[in-house]
């Protein structure tokens, strides 16, 4: 992978309230750099909020619009729409929002602006569960983990569902083009942010995040667990270019446990649940990996007889 | 130019000729025929941007979005649909967004209907935008274009309420100001703040305790001062077009010379104008007093009820286990000024209960013995139902 050339000065300003090891922090400041001066950014409700906007400091060098929780997509509609009836046709609009306000609270409204393909980058930070309200559960959380409202009791061990497919259910909108990427893997993920900038229509990218508190890791940690959440292949790095899905990355395959162990989140997991989990994340591997060879065979087919 | 045409189409063609940047709308009975007309404005390329949105929700964020990036903003609803924006209403008056929603006045549920009443934008009351009732369809497309102006003046939002079906889909003859009228009086918006990437600024922060009280107080003052606002416009629009209506904030019939005066928003105003006209041949000394400018709250209204034997404010809309909203505040204003005139409530013509002439001329009557709270709830003056189409006994009533 080519490291891209990045001459944008930081737009993302240091002096917020993130706490130490904030995935968030690190992934906006590498995001800003990669999407340049020339972008105004539209953020839901949430963390990222609080802590780079209260009034009156602002760690936003760039223009920045927050409104409501559930509100960025058509926030930031409005402000594409804007830009178009007012002849300007350069600047990008960028929503930066997390997983409970695009997974949850704002779903709908979010599929509306796909689906009616307003010149939008929509990206979801996903920590994996409501982590400014303190730690609540999502359908960004994945299965088994721990929060204040998918606890650990007696009769019940965590969340009982399945984390929502977002990445797959926004690419069905027929997005010309989505990706994974985390806040770890810098290079990967100020590429595909390169890459969407210059899509003229909507574009998504689900970026995994850590959470120091909400995952229960240690503030050094934050970039390695990020790291082990993609060699587990628990979050394939990938893109889904006009409806062909490659994936960016195919670590050789660490042992689940390797991402699970050390956050609090799951230290009730038993080794039946590990097991568990281990045989989910392996089928949802192979489904990737047979998906991309069939896109890309068919991409290959479709361009060789054009 | 006058032309015979359905109210939503005229305030259709009046809020494009006002050239609006963006437009977005989801359909609401009974505001969906200015979206509709918007919309196909769009496809001839009339105006620059009409988005269908997936709800009234996306409508009002679009505009919060555009507005932010200094555009000139607009939608329609009503009832549930402004219902669902409530939330957003809150947050676009308190980041002094400029932007016009024209209401069409409808009642809110449950029960479902989707006829007239002022439930659902009084409810809104409290959420920092400016609010004005307009009492026919020549008023509404008035208003639209002062509505423009005030809020980009005032960086307040403005909503203009007019009642639905009465006059959404009531086709009559409306003078509507030329497009070169509108465009004289009311510039384009230069926007005094806005997202624009080579002056970044940060819109929608969160304030701590040290500072969330200053800005909601301010936003209050500043919807007071907009009072100023609102008479001016009425002035200027009224040397454009040769139409006022009062001085913008409520206009008077026949009231200086009343005894008993007729106070209330809305359509329902016109049908009072009518039951003064009658009562007044009759020799009886009755007069109204419409309020135009709900938010802000005209208090000096007051001035116009001294003096008088009687007032009854009649509105379609109920503070749940409180006073009737309009009657309360009236209320308080005349106890402040020292107004001492028996003053009546009278709720009704909620979900789109006629009230006609006659119903006006016995509200008057009733209080003529000291004031009444009640719940009118007259004969919808329908035509009953005669036996020989079959209807039975117990329904026969209509």
């Amino acid at each position: 992978m080519v490291k891209p050339e990045l001459e944008n000065k930081e737009l993302f300003k240091s002096g917020h309230t993130a706490c130490a090891g904030c995935g968030v922090a690190v992934g906006l400041r590498h995001i800003m750099r990669a999407l340049g001066k020339d972008t105004i950014v539209v953020n839901a409700t949430g963390c990222t909020e609080i802590f780079t906007s209260a009034y009156p400091k602002s760690a936003w060098a760039v223009p920045y619009i927050h409104c409501v929780f559930e509100n960025s997509a058509p926030v930031a509609a409005g402000i594409s729409e804007a830009l178009r009836a007012m002849g300007n046709d350069h600047t990008k609009v960028v929503v930066i929002s997390g997983d409970g306000a695009s997974y949850d609270i704002g779903f709908g409204h979010m599929s509306g602006m796909f689906e009616r393909g307003h010149d939008v980058l929509y990206i979801c930070y996903d920590n994996e569960a409501y982590m400014n309200t303190g730690v609540q559960r999502s359908g960004a959380t994945p299965w088994k983990a721990h929060t204040t409202t998918s606890q650990v009791g007696k009769q019940i061990r965590g969340k009982m569902q399945f984390k929502k497919p977002l990445t797959e259910i926004v690419a069905a909108h027929n997005v010309p083009y989505v990706a994974t990427s985390t806040s770890a893997h810098y290079a990967d993920l100020q590429q595909k942010v390169q890459k969407a900038k210059e899509i003229k229509g909507p574009s998504f990218l689900n970026v995994l995040m850590t959470c120091v508190p909400g995952w229960g890791t240690t503030p050094s940690l934050s970039m390695q667990y990020l790291k082990d959440a993609v060699d587990t292949h628990v979050w394939p790095l990938m893109e889904i270019e006009n409806g062909f899905s490659k994936l960016s990355m195919k670590p050789e395959k660490k042992p689940v446990e390797a991402y699970l162990k050390g956050q609090k989140r799951f230290r009730h997991l038993t080794e039946e649940d590990i097991a568990e989990i281990q045989e989910m994340i392996d089928e949802r591997w192979d489904h990737w990996v047979w998906k991309e060879k069939v896109d890309q065979e068919r991409k290959a087919g479709l361009e060789a007889s054009e | 130019m006058k032309k015979t045409i359905e109210g939503s189409i005229a305030v259709a063609e009046v809020a494009r000729d006002c050239g609006p940047d963006v437009v977005a709308c989801f359909p609401i009975t009974p505001s969906t025929h200015i979206a509709e007309t918007l919309d196909k404005m769009y496809t001839n390329g009339e105006i620059k941007s009409y988005t269908a949105v997936e709800s009234e929700f996306s409508a009002i964020s679009m505009l919060v979005g555009a507005s932010a990036a200094g555009a000139r903003a607009f939608t329609t609803t009503d009832s549930q649909g402004l219902a669902l924006m409530h939330e957003v209403l809150f947050a676009a008056a308190g980041m002094r967004l400029p932007m016009v929603i024209v209401n069409a006045n409808r009642s809110l549920s449950a029960p479902l209907s989707i006829w007239n009443d002022h439930q659902d934008s009084v409810s809104e009351r409290d959420s920092g935008w400016i609010q004005l009732y307009c009492k026919n369809n020549q008023e509404a497309v008035d208003t639209v274009p002062q509505a423009f102006k005030i809020s980009e003046d005032t960086n307040i939002p403005v909503m203009v309420c007019f009642d639905g079906f009465y006059l959404t889909h009531l086709v009559e003859q409306i003078d509507i100001p030329e497009k070169e009228v509108i465009g004289k009086y009311l510039p384009k918006r230069k926007a005094e703040y806005k997202l624009d990437p080579e002056n970044p600024i940060t819109m929608g922060m969160y304030a701590l305790p040290t500072h969330y009280q200053g800005f909601r107080i301010d936003l209050h003052q500043d919807v007071l001062k907009a009072a100023e606002n609102v008479k001016k416009e009425m002035e200027a629009w009224g040397d454009v077009s040769g139409r006022k209506y009062g001085n913008g904030l409520w206009e008077e019939y026949h009231a200086e010379d009343a005894e008993y005066l007729f106070i209330g928003m809305g359509s329902v105003m016109e049908n009072a104008e009518l039951a003064v006209e009658k009562m007044r041949k009759e020799g009886k000394k009755v007069g109204l007093v419409r309020i135009r400018c709900y938010r802000p709250f005209p208090s000096e209204v007051v001035e116009a009820i001294k003096g008088k034997k009687g007032a009854l404010v009649f509105e379609k809309a109920v503070s749940m286990g409180a006073d009737a909203p309009l009657y309360a505040e009236i209320s308080s204003a005349m106890k402040e000024k020292g107004a001492d005139v028996p003053l009546s409530s009278y709720v009704g013509g909620l979900g789109g209960k006629d009230i006609t002439v006659g119903h006006i001329e016995q509200m008057f009557g009733e209080i003529e013995g000291g004031p009444v709270k009640k719940v009118w709830d007259g004969e919808t003056g329908a035509p009953k139902i005669k036996k020989s189409l079959g209807a039975g006994e117990e329904n026969g009533g209509a």
